[in-house]
């Protein structure tokens, strides 16, 4: 019997070590698999090399990463954001290294990783300071640079649901970087909503099929949905229940 | 430049992105980025379908929800809470980059720094010392899309000309911009450099060729229109 599920977030990073290159999904909050890096933070390990799109947003998840101090590089496109502080402060201080991605080669370069790609030319950059010493050809009258897959040891996405080969379905935006992430390491977990019956996702709907799927923890669903998953509101953009988010407003 | 300037008529965001949304047909697949260019959302026509995509990976995004009903699972490339109208579809990141790179999207609106008259854009970075860079989604929408439209005064807080002959910001792409909306006039770029589409007010070629110091074809409406005139296809910009 195949079964990945993994019991807790903590078993499931265990392995992770030390100087390990790690993708991390998500896009701002969406899609960010804070339960898992809270695990890699308790977990301990240090010297990490991080890949998402951006690096951090307040102070929990991968923000709470960054300030245990575990993350030595970190490869995004748009770290700057209003809610930065953390890493905006790790940078200013030459505590950690930045590797500046435009968004779309970002997620090429994952992807061709995951599909096995050697490097491919890209448009986009070309005559801009982050083309600047790749390899560039003309081909058919249209410029190009050179670039190269983004691969990692370990990727940690989170999706709505999961059965125990590890097949996923995804919830909105929250999807972006998950599919290509779980491609492009070399051990991908995945942390879900609800683990389902193998047999009940319909296999037409099936967004990432199990092969790229290493482990699987079921954390529970969000609070703005209700057991059968479906929208029920009432929480702000961070997910927190709106009558508290305004009682902190109050309060500030 | 010294002396006295003159301002000329300024029109708003709003009414500006109300100019924009006139010039997009029904049909169209549009980007529009963060900042202003998210006010064109606004000024659709109701009833015309016009797609709007997310690089965050959607198709057929909706406005911003009713109170209490914010999902956190669905947000714009601006991390701001957003719906889905019927017909929407969601992608992964790839999918949504391959939609711009590979010449799907009709249309991206974007904030400039500064725009040549070559149609290099500048819009990532200032390059300041001690700054954080940041780039997103810019430069493969400044590429990719088959028009790409700036949306930005025409003048910064401190009153230099953002069209110039040459960018000295760091570039975010290279002869990518076909159009050029200000709070002064409309500027198409051609070969033969920036084109007066069209001048809001009481500004006129020689007013705005003083504010930019740049030479300005005029291809308003009642000139005559040369074969050159017209804001150039992607095609020829490549």
């Amino acid at each position: 019997m195949i079964d990945k599920t993994t019991p807790d977030a903590a078993a499931a990073v265990a392995d992770i070590p030390d100087g390990a290159t790690v993708m991390i999904g998500g896009f701002g909050r969406a899609g960010q698999p804070v339960e898992l890096i809270d695990a890699l933070i308790a977990h301990g390990a240090a010297d990490l090399t991080i890949v998402n799109n951006n690096a951090g947003n307040g102070d929990t998840g991968l923000a709470a990463l960054l300030a245990a101090g575990r993350v030595r590089k970190i490869v995004c496109s748009f770290p700057r954001q209003s809610d930065s502080w953390v890493f905006d402060g790790l940078y200013r201080d030459g505590r950690i290294e930045l590797e500046l991605v435009p968004q779309g080669n970002l997620a090429e370069r994952i992807r061709a990783a995951g599909a096995g790609i050697g490097a491919f030319f890209s448009p986009t950059g070309v005559g801009t300071e982050l083309a600047e010493g790749k390899e560039a050809r003309t081909i058919e009258g249209r410029d190009y640079v050179l670039e190269y897959p983004i691969r990692a040891d370990f990727a940690l996405i989170a999706a709505r649901a999961a059965d125990r080969w590890g097949n996923l379905v995804y919830r909105e935006t929250a999807r972006n970087f998950g599919p290509i992430m779980a491609s492009a390491a070399t051990t991908t977990i995945v942390q879900v909503d609800e683990l389902v019956p193998l047999g009940s996702l319909d296999p037409e709907t099936v967004v990432t099929p199990g092969i790229f799927v290493d482990r699987v923890v079921p954390v529970g669903i969000r609070s703005w949905l209700d057991a059968d998953g479906a929208f029920v509101g009432g929480v702000d953009l961070e997910g927190r229940p709106l009558a508290a988010a305004t009682a902190e407003e109050a309060a500030a | 430049m010294s002396a006295q300037r003159t301002a000329g008529t300024r029109i708003s965001r709003d009414e500006l992105a109300a100019v924009i949304a006139a010039d997009i047909p029904e049909g169209s697949i549009v980007n529009l980025g963060i900042g202003a260019p998210t006010l064109v959302a606004n000024a659709l026509p109701e009833g015309l379908e016009i797609i709007l995509h997310t690089e965050n990976g959607m198709l057929g995004m909706g406005p911003a929800p009713e109170p209490g009903r914010i999902d956190p699972d669905l947000i714009n490339a601006g991390k701001q809470a957003v719906t889905e109208l019927p017909g929407a579809a969601y992608f992964h990141h790839a999918d949504s980059f391959a939609m711009m790179r590979g010449g799907h999207l009709d249309v991206c609106v974007l904030g400039a720094f500064q725009v040549s008259e070559h149609g290099d854009l500048a819009n990532w970075s200032t390059g300041a010392p001690g700054a954080i860079p940041a780039v997103g989604g810019a430069m493969d929408l400044a590429i990719g899309a088959k028009s790409v439209y700036v949306m930005t005064d025409l003048l910064t807080k401190t009153g230099e000309s953002k069209l110039v002959a040459s960018c000295s910001y760091p570039l975010t792409g290279v002869g990518c911009v076909t159009r050029v909306y200000t709070d002064h006039a409309v500027f198409d770029v051609t070969p033969d450099g920036f084109a007066v589409r069209q001048a809001f007010g009481d500004n006129t070629i020689d007013s705005l060729a003083e504010l930019t110091g740049l030479a300005l074809v005029d291809a308003t409406q009642g000139s005559s229109p040369d074969a050159s005139g017209g804001a150039r296809t992607k095609e020829e910009v490549r």
